[in-house]
């Protein structure tokens, strides 16, 4: 099923345009990475399907039944995150508070939900300690389990590794794969490590100067034709 | 010592006391319980910001002679927290410059209004320098006054336990409340409205200089010690109410400038409570 379908997007803020014509879609249990330099326009093309700043052009359509709510996130950490004095516990059932409307306390069902999201992660043993006291992997995890309250339709992670350690990092991987795989969790994932996204991801995109959008083996093919390309020239 | 509770005591009895008590209390409850949202955000400055706009409309307001500065006071002080909170995500001068050119500017507008427009008064610098570090104001509390002040602390506490998720919320993550479908931009302009008022409010007991200090230093101080959100919070407001409990009585026995005691005491408290942060291992 469809989830996502991004036409001809043009993508920038203010008066300045970051990418032109995109197009991709996604469908219910890929695996998307999207790859591409720095300043290519990764965080705005999520940003605009977050639905947090609009397209200059083009279209997005969500599949039926669903809208840019029904997408958790993974963002990038802020400054103000690092020492925010907050339980674990407080922080992942924040998730579920998009569904709740102007309800002003949580319910038994969001309390429920942020316990098995806490479990999925492996994080029932840290709900009362600090946020800021945990290490990088564990403060990821938490996160996760955030966006997990928020939707278990599609994740879009946000350089879910950047700053862990490399068996911190292989962990988070296998973690990400088993939302995607065992529990049909779509997942999109913007990514600086090409060869962990070939390893993982059933779907590339790749972003700047070149737009590519297929599936990995496709991708491998068309590497491998601009290696040639570039050694004929 | 017996002596001192008997002169206490017989303060107590008078109605004026009480009424600055009751003042001063909801007053520090009010703005400890955003004060933790406010350091956490980044904006601890908009309590200094913001007293000071608020003194430049009172001076207007003493301009244009009106008797009853409030609505001006408040109207002019809101609008403003609201673009500084809002606003100010994309505006070109960005957070803390934005605060600081509000701030003085409002300081040297409204000082120089009243020199320029100065309505007879013969103590000009005596005004201005009771506007900004608190006046004895707090002791001649009218019924009113006290009545006004109660209500609007009512409606700051109710606000706030009704939507305390939220303000946790916008206040850890706002891109993801507003990606997952919550009403960020709605919950920052509420918490911009409620801070205005607490100010405009507060400015009667400690005056436009200090009121950063009542806003900053419970919340700062609960941080030293507890680790989650809601502990912070709850004792944050209770080191707000008895750090003004205790500057008040000692400035009516002392007879020391009541805002500038206040702050003492939350000074004294704050390295008290970093001493114990510290001794029990919590991250400074």
């Amino acid at each position: 099923m469809k989830q996502l379908e991004c036409e001809n997007l043009t993508l920038g803020y203010g008066s300045q345009v970051v990418l032109t014509d995109l197009s991709f879609e996604v469908n219910e249990g890929d695996y998307l990475c999207i790859v591409g330099e720095n300043g290519s326009g990764k965080t705005t093309l999520m940003k605009t399907v977050l639905g947090l700043t609009k397209p200059l052009d083009g279209s997005i359509r969500y599949g039926e039944g669903l809208s840019a709510r029904d997408i958790g996130w993974l963002p990038q950490q802020t400054d103000v995150q690092r020492d925010f004095p907050a339980s674990v516990q407080e922080i992942v059932i924040s998730g579920t508070l998009g569904r709740g409307g102007f309800r002003p306390f949580y319910s038994k069902a969001d309390k429920a939900l942020a316990e098995s999201a806490m479990a999925r992660m492996n994080i029932t043993g840290l709900k009362k300690r600090c946020y800021r006291e945990l290490s990088g992997g564990q403060q990821q995890r938490v996160l996760l389990a955030r966006a997990l309250c928020a939707t278990r339709k599609i994740l879009l992670l946000d350089e879910p590794v950047a700053g862990l350690d490399p068996k911190v990092t292989a962990d988070m991987y296998e973690l990400i794969d088993s939302l995607n795989k065992d529990d049909g969790v779509t997942v999109i994932m913007i990514s600086h490590d090409v060869d962990k996204a070939l390893q993982y991801a059933s779907h590339i995109l790749h972003i700047g100067s070149e737009l590519f959008f297929g599936t990995r083996d496709e991708y491998r093919i068309y590497e491998a034709d601009k290696a040639k390309g570039g050694d004929g020239r | 010592m017996s002596e001192l509770f008997t002169t206490l005591g017989s303060y107590l009895e008078r109605p004026f006391v009480v009424n600055a008590l009751i003042v001063g209390v909801l007053i520090a409850l009010c703005s400890s319980l955003l004060g933790v949202t406010l350091v956490l955000k980044r904006y601890s400055f908009i309590g200094d910001g913001l007293s000071h706009v608020a003194f430049g409309a009172m001076a207007v307001a003493a301009v244009v002679g009106l008797t009853n500065d409030m609505p001006l006071v408040l109207g002019i002080t809101v609008v403003c927290a609201v673009l500084l909170l809002r606003v100010g995500k994309n505006a070109k001068i960005k957070g803390d410059a934005a605060i600081a050119m509000i701030s003085v500017g409002a300081l040297a507008i409204g000082y120089l209004l009243m020199n320029i427009f100065g309505t007879g008064s013969s103590n000009l610098s005596g005004d201005v320098c009771s506007t900004l570090f608190g006046s004895t104001s707090i002791l001649t509390l009218s019924t009113f006054d006290v009545w006004m002040c109660v209500i609007l602390s009512v409606i700051v506490v109710l606000f706030f336990v009704l939507f305390y998720n939220k303000i946790f919320s916008v206040t850890f993550d706002e891109s993801f409340a507003q990606a997952t479908g919550q009403r960020a931009g709605l919950y920052n302009l509420l918490i911009a409205i409620v801070i205005a008022v607490i100010i405009v409010v507060a400015m009667q007991l400690v005056g436009s200089l200090l009121i950063s200090a009542l806003v900053i230093f419970p919340a700062l101080s609960a941080m030293r010690v507890f680790k989650s959100f809601k502990s912070v919070t709850v004792c944050a407001a209770i080191v707000s109410v008895v750090c003004a409990l205790i500057g008040l009585l000692t400035s009516i026995l002392a007879g020391t400038p009541v805002g500038s005691t206040i702050v003492a005491v939350d000074i004294v408290v704050f390295i008290i409570f970093s001493v114990i942060g510290k001794l029990t291992g919590g991250k400074a």
